[in-house]
């Protein structure tokens, strides 16, 4: 009958015996504790790191296209990107005459000025050109004053919108609505500033000013490369956006059929699959050196386990003499691996955690305690308990009675 | 009948050749005997006792115990019958040296799936038969031979066995120590237990009520004492 209270008393004895070798267990189990650390350090460190970055890359509008020269995400053939045809203020303008699904379109060049305003000056400020409908595409709002309106993108005004950075750098306290700020060569009136957006990967998204394109192109050039915004409401739309605009930017280009493209349309799932292929390598290669550890912890375990079961033959002699049958025998000494893997899969928890909030805290990120880390850690080092554990255990259960009872 | 055994045969092969250790022992046992097993060195008793206390089964022959027919019986079935039929009491002791006098005689009650509560009880209410109701919490390194030997028959009484099975258990004491056992082990007779003794000693042997000499493999003698 194998009631609760029997599996009791082999944890018990599991216990005693772990007690009995107090070093010894230490020692057997550091493998299975460091396999551990590693793994859950790693693991909540990722994880920590997967929710800020998710986290950010929701910040970009997944109902966009963007149309630039280089496509995202890491290319061997960089070369053939490098020598593409700039995206040009023609194709714009192609995509705004015959594009009919986008709800909005926006062009962006940029250029870096050094803003000015009366005697204080402020470097290396990124200057954008582009229409009214950056507004919906980067989803920009002013906190006072206004956003650029298309008469003053058709009349090519002198007017500028600051990012909250460059309004708080240039005007302090000063009221910035109605100055004139100068951006490079040329002044503008500002018509408003900006709310402030804050950082994402450390960068603040604050630190620009943007400006009609048309005055843009004029003032500094219209040589630029430049990306376009194409964005829709009905996100389920959003394949044949992608699919017209492809056909209107090859006519623009006029690539012959059969060739390939030679601009991107870029979009945030593949920022998102860039960043899960990412760290689902970096997993695998945790998983692997986590493995390693654990199989090396686990030859140790079978080892000890196997001295342990030759130094106590006498003892099974003794069990199976006054009644434990083979599986009885078997199960105490699986039990006692288990625990001594245990202990090293607890501490191995343990010190994970602390190992990947000091990871993650250098990099200013939260850490959280997942349960899957816990069941994770735990379940591997049980696992390799088990695992290890059987042959000897086998062993014992197998001795003969009689001849265990008068070994010496 | 308790014990019927009829024409057990032990054959060990070494390589190619065999030894009959038992060549054909007829043996009946009674409720409530006590018995003496005595024979020199080599003349099977050794292994007579590990097939009466199902630790071994014969290659030959017959043995019932308490209606059960054990002599083709396998490993675990055995253990279940050393279990609940069987107390065994050796020269050695053969405590276990990490637990204390309790746990030890708990032990065969474990393997039985006793609850723990009772367990306890009974394995104290068998302490206190042998005169052990003061120490059950040492250990076996804290106890005398005598103390240590008083253990391993309450553990081999605790769950009431058909037949309690000594394998020369005064061999390792004093004879004032052993005469002690030899009191124990008659009280357990006159209680009703059944008892086989196995020795190579006359006067512990002249305690018991009946003695079965061996030689070569084979019953002897088999006579009453008075």
């Amino acid at each position: 009958m194998y009631t609760f209270s029997i599996l009791v008393e082999y944890l018990f004895m599991a216990w005693t015996a772990l007690k009995t070798h107090k070093l010894r267990s230490i020692l057997t189990t550091l493998g299975i504790f460091l396999g551990v650390t590693t793994i859950i350090t790693i693991f909540t460190t990722i994880q920590g790191i997967n929710e800020y970055v998710l986290g950010e890359l929701s910040n970009i509008s997944s109902s966009s296209i963007y149309v630039q020269k280089w496509p995202w995400g890491f290319h061997d053939d960089w070369w053939k990107f490098r020598n593409r045809k700039e995206i040009t203020y023609k194709e714009y303008e192609a995509l705004t005459e015959f594009a009919t699904i986008p709800d909005y379109i926006s062009p962006l060049v940029f250029s870096f000025k050094t803003a000015k305003y009366r005697t204080v000056a402020y470097e290396q400020v990124p200057v954008i050109g582009t229409n009214e409908q950056y507004k919906d595409t980067d989803n920009v709002n002013p906190a006072v004053g206004r956003f650029l309106t298309e008469l003053d993108v058709q009349r090519n005004h002198k007017v500028c919108v600051l990012g909250d950075d460059v309004a708080k750098n240039l005007f302090k306290d000063e009221v910035p609505l109605g100055k004139r700020v100068k951006l490079g060569t040329d002044k503008y009136r500002v018509i408003g500033v900006l709310e402030k957006r804050g950082k994402i990967f450390g960068q603040s998204m604050d630190n620009f000013v943007v400006v009609p394109i048309g005055t843009f192109r004029r003032v500094y050039g219209g040589h630029r490369g430049m990306r376009i915004t194409l964005m829709i409401d009905d996100i389920s739309k959003l394949d044949d956006m992608k699919e017209e605009a492809r056909g209107i930017l090859r006519r623009a280009r006029k690539i012959s059929p059969g060739d390939e493209d030679d601009f991107a349309l870029n979009q945030q799932d593949q920022l998102t699959d860039m960043y899960k292929t990412l760290t689902g390598t970096l997993f695998a290669i945790v998983f692997v050196i986590g493995a390693i550890s654990l199989i090396v912890g686990g030859i140790g375990i079978m080892n000890i386990m196997l001295v342990s079961v030759t130094e106590r033959t006498r003892e099974i002699g003794i069990r199976k003499a006054i009644g434990a049958k083979r599986r009885s025998i078997l199960i105490q000494f699986i039990f006692e691996s288990v625990a001594i893997a245990s202990v090293g899969g607890i501490l191995g928890i343990i010190f994970g955690f602390l190992g990947g909030s000091i990871v993650l805290s250098q990099m200013n990120l939260a850490t959280g305690v997942s349960l899957t880390s816990i069941l994770i850690g735990y379940g591997f080092s049980t696992f390799v308990g088990v695992v290890a554990g059987f042959y000897p255990a086998w062993k014992a259960a197998r001795m003969n009675p009689i001849d265990s009872l008068h070994y010496e | 009948m308790l014990i019927e055994v009829k024409n057990l045969k032990k054959i060990y092969k070494l390589g190619d050749i065999e030894v009959p250790a038992l060549r054909g022992i007829e043996l009946t046992v009674e409720k409530n005997e006590y018995i003496s097993i005595m024979g020199p060195s080599g003349s099977g008793k050794s292994t007579l006792m590990n097939i009466l206390g199902c630790l071994d089964v014969p290659t030959e022959g017959i043995y019932v115990l308490n209606d059960q027919d054990v002599s083709k019986m396998m490993d675990d079935q055995l253990a279940e019958i050393r279990n609940k039929q069987i107390g065994f009491v050796f020269q050695t002791f053969n405590l276990l040296p990490r637990a204390d006098a309790l746990h030890n005689v708990e032990l065969p009650l474990i393997y039985s799936g006793i609850p723990r509560a009772m367990r306890r009880k009974m394995a104290q209410d068998a302490l206190e038969k042998v005169g052990l109701g003061d120490r059950i919490h040492h250990k076996p390194n804290e106890l005398s031979g005598g103390e240590r030997q008083r253990v391993a028959i309450a553990r081999a009484l605790v769950n009431n066995p058909a037949i309690i099975l000594a394998d020369e258990p005064t061999g390792n004491l004093d004879s004032n120590t052993g005469e002690e056992i030899m009191e124990i082990f008659q009280q357990l007779n006159d209680a009703g237990n059944t008892l086989v003794l196995i020795t190579h000693e006359e006067y512990i042997a002249n305690h018991s009520h009946r003695i079965i000499r061996l030689l070569d493999g084979l019953v002897q003698s088999d006579d009453r004492t008075n």
